[in-house]
């Protein structure tokens, strides 16, 4: 069934062949399970859209932001950070090295913000006003949420025009097409402006809790820190997907385009800490960073374990090179920024908040739902479109 | 015309008629003493502002000339200069009136509760119980101030601690008072400085650390207005946006090869 064809490396072709002219979406245990898993955020989503936030999550007047907007929102779009990275790198400055991974960071990248606006949509109260702040009120461009509120949107949509490149190799329609590959520039263009400001803004919106967050995350800096995060992360992010891709579709795992990649990681990663370092001893934070609080200890946990092993791993060529080496490397870094975003919106506002908060089940069965579906709709999206790199192409058909 | 209150604690009984007459004048109901999502009152009747309590008298026991004293401190709305939930409004629901207080929109309102978060003092409070909640605070009584009439808690409150009028009247008058007898006061006006200045100022006989207000002097409040704060990175948005777009479009150009396709 997987005809074997050598095109040589090449992205356009006759995808019919290939595909069989068949949409699929085959159905495996664990995939039944990824289903039901979205069935019950399903029920929970509706749930709190009917019966308001109060009656679903267990937020509260001293922690107004809790797991939907640390997970789903600044956490999701840090992660999905990987696909404007890659396209400043590959579609701006031309390097080909990257290439093969390009269509794989750009749909994760789009996945995720979708799925960042549908956690986002779920957070507001007054979800029938979601489109309000587009109505652009005198007065309403000094918040930074405008900000991101507008680049976000605007962003996914341009992730949207940039896939109907895409899409559109396959689906038969030589008008689209030709639309699609004409507006790809501006797009790649824009696509990297929008991300810069909003990836920056999601940190500035901790501004406003000066003097309240934690001093080891606050600062004048933080957009600057998020930024750098959000482009780290990328091609660590690429490396753990890549990573899973392999496993679940038995295709070779890209060790040497993705080591290679990941030295980006670690130039970025070097001039982050170097910036935390100058912003911390600038501001007198030394003494709190080893105080042995609970707070500098998350803080130091972050960083060490976050980002310097991570860095000294991709820095020696040795453990970059091997497969072991650069996934778990690559791990650390997802996990320091999942526990950087999480230290900003609860370690360093816990001592203000002075209030207990868990989520409730509902609020974790959406976080974990939007996980899956996102990993669902990625299986479906490489399994009927070109967006796996291979020399020899064929149809993916998963053994999980 | 810019109107404030000037609480004094020297003054204050803990009656809570302001409270009571608050809770009349806006038509408030009582808080379910069972919702687990509020703090329980504490022993000495301490508990945070609800959507539903405005403004509360927070009972605080101090140490003074040796001895163990009640004070009691109004927690209400600042309505700031520079309201900080005004410049993190994404829709522009709150907004600084002429008059002084700080209103809402609820029509505007999304429901984001950034402003829950960027309030110094955290006031606005949120109606969770609601399917559609709105955010809600202290509105110094703006239909009673918009004709010139002083608040519902000042004509309730029977010791005069707290008086209404003209904001630079009202700061004059509390530091006539600092000036008048300074061996009762500490010489601060709450309020003053603060995040740029407020519409609720208070005067008293004790540190303000040890009446449950966030202090300068102990970092938990800058002087500078929020707003100013968030302006200085956004005010780069649009000179970044198009520089990046610019140098962005330069790169594309200059390392493109020929005959190159996108892909």
């Amino acid at each position: 069934m997987a005809k074997a064809a050598a095109y040589g490396g090449s992205w356009a072709h006759d995808y019919d062949d290939i595909f069989e002219r068949k949409w699929s979406f085959r159905m495996t245990p664990w995939r039944a399970i990824g289903l039901a898993i979205v069935g019950v955020m399903l029920f929970a989503a509706i749930y709190r859209l009917l019966f308001g936030l109060g009656a679903a999550t267990n937020l509260n007047d001293r922690w107004p932001w809790g797991l939907w907007i640390g997970f789903d929102v600044l956490t999701g779009v840090a992660l999905a950070g990987g696909g404007f990275t890659t396209c400043f790198l590959v579609h701006v400055l031309h390097i080909k090295d990257w290439k093969p991974i390009a269509r794989a960071t750009a749909l994760t990248s789009l996945i995720g913000y979708l799925l960042v606006l549908g956690g986002l949509f779920l957070d507001i109260g007054r979800w029938y006003n979601f489109w309000r702040p587009f109505l652009v009120y005198a007065g309403s461009w000094h918040s930074v949420l405008f900000e991101v509120f507008w680049c976000v949107s605007l962003y996914t949509m341009v992730q949207l025009l940039e896939f109907g490149h895409v899409v559109f190799e396959r689906v038969k329609s030589p008008g689209f097409k030709r639309f699609f590959d004409a507006i790809l520039v501006p797009m790649y263009i824009f696509g990297i402006i929008l991300p810069t400001l909003h990836q920056s803004s999601l940190g500035s919106l901790y501004l406003v809790a000066v003097n309240r967050l934690d001093p080891l995350w606050w600062s004048i800096l933080i957009p600057v820190f998020f930024l750098l995060s959000a482009v780290f992360v990328g091609p660590a992010m690429a490396t753990v997907e890549g990573a899973l891709a392999a496993t679940a579709y038995r295709r070779e795992f890209e060790l040497d385009v993705l080591q290679s990649f990941v030295r980006v990681s670690a130039v970025v990663m070097s001039v982050y800490l170097l910036l935390k370092g100058i912003d911390l001893v600038y501001r007198g934070q030394i003494g709190h960073l080893f105080d042995g609080s609970f707070t500098s200890n998350m803080f130091l946990l972050e960083i060490v374990g976050g980002v310097i092993i991570p860095l000294i791993m991709y820095l020696s060529p040795s453990v970059r090179r091997s497969k072991a080496g650069l996934i778990t490397a690559s791990a650390l870094v997802v996990a320091g920024v999942i526990f950087n975003r999480f230290n900003v919106v609860f370690t360093g506002m816990a001592k203000w908040a002075n209030f207990h908060y868990f989520p409730s089940w509902m609020e974790l069965s959406v976080s974990i739902g939007l996980v899956t579906l996102g990993i669902l709709a990625y299986c479906f999206v490489v399994e009927n479109f070109p967006v796996l790199y291979d020399e020899h192409r064929h149809q993916y058909v998963p053994v999980r | 015309m810019s109107y404030a209150l000037l609480f004094d604690v020297t003054k204050c009984i803990g009656c809570r008629a302001c409270q009571v007459a608050c809770k009349e004048y806006n038509r408030l109901p009582l808080d379910d003493q069972r919702d687990r999502r509020y703090p329980k009152e504490t022993w000495d009747k301490q508990a945070p502002l609800t959507a539903n309590t405005w403004l509360r008298i927070n009972a605080h026991l101090v140490e003074k000339n040796g001895r163990v004293e009640w004070r009691f401190v109004r927690h209400s709305c600042f309505h700031c200069q520079y309201p900080a939930c005004e410049s993190a409004c994404f829709a522009h629901a709150f907004y600084k009136t002429p008059e002084g207080p700080v209103l809402y929109h609820a029509y505007r309102c999304v429901g984001c509760r950034y402003c829950m978060l960027a309030c110094p003092f955290g006031i606005p409070k949120y109606q969770w119980s609601e399917v559609f909640p709105e955010v809600r605070k202290c509105i110094m009584c703006y239909k009673r101030v918009n004709q010139g009439a002083p608040p519902a808690c000042v004509g309730a409150c029977p010791t005069g601690a707290i008086t209404f009028g003209d904001r630079d009247a009202m700061l004059r008058e509390a530091h006539r008072r600092i000036e008048e007898s300074p061996e009762r006061y500490i010489n601060y006006v709450y309020g003053e400085k603060e995040v740029g200045g407020t519409s609720l100022f208070y005067v008293s006989d004790v540190p303000f650390e040890k009446l449950g207000l966030p202090t300068i002097e102990r970092g938990e409040i800058g002087t500078e207005p929020i707003p100013h704060i968030t302006h200085k990175v956004l005010k780069w948005t649009l000179p970044i946006a198009f520089t990046w777009g610019a140098v962005l479009t330069a790169l594309y150009f200059a390392t493109r090869q020929k005959g190159e396709e996108e892909h």
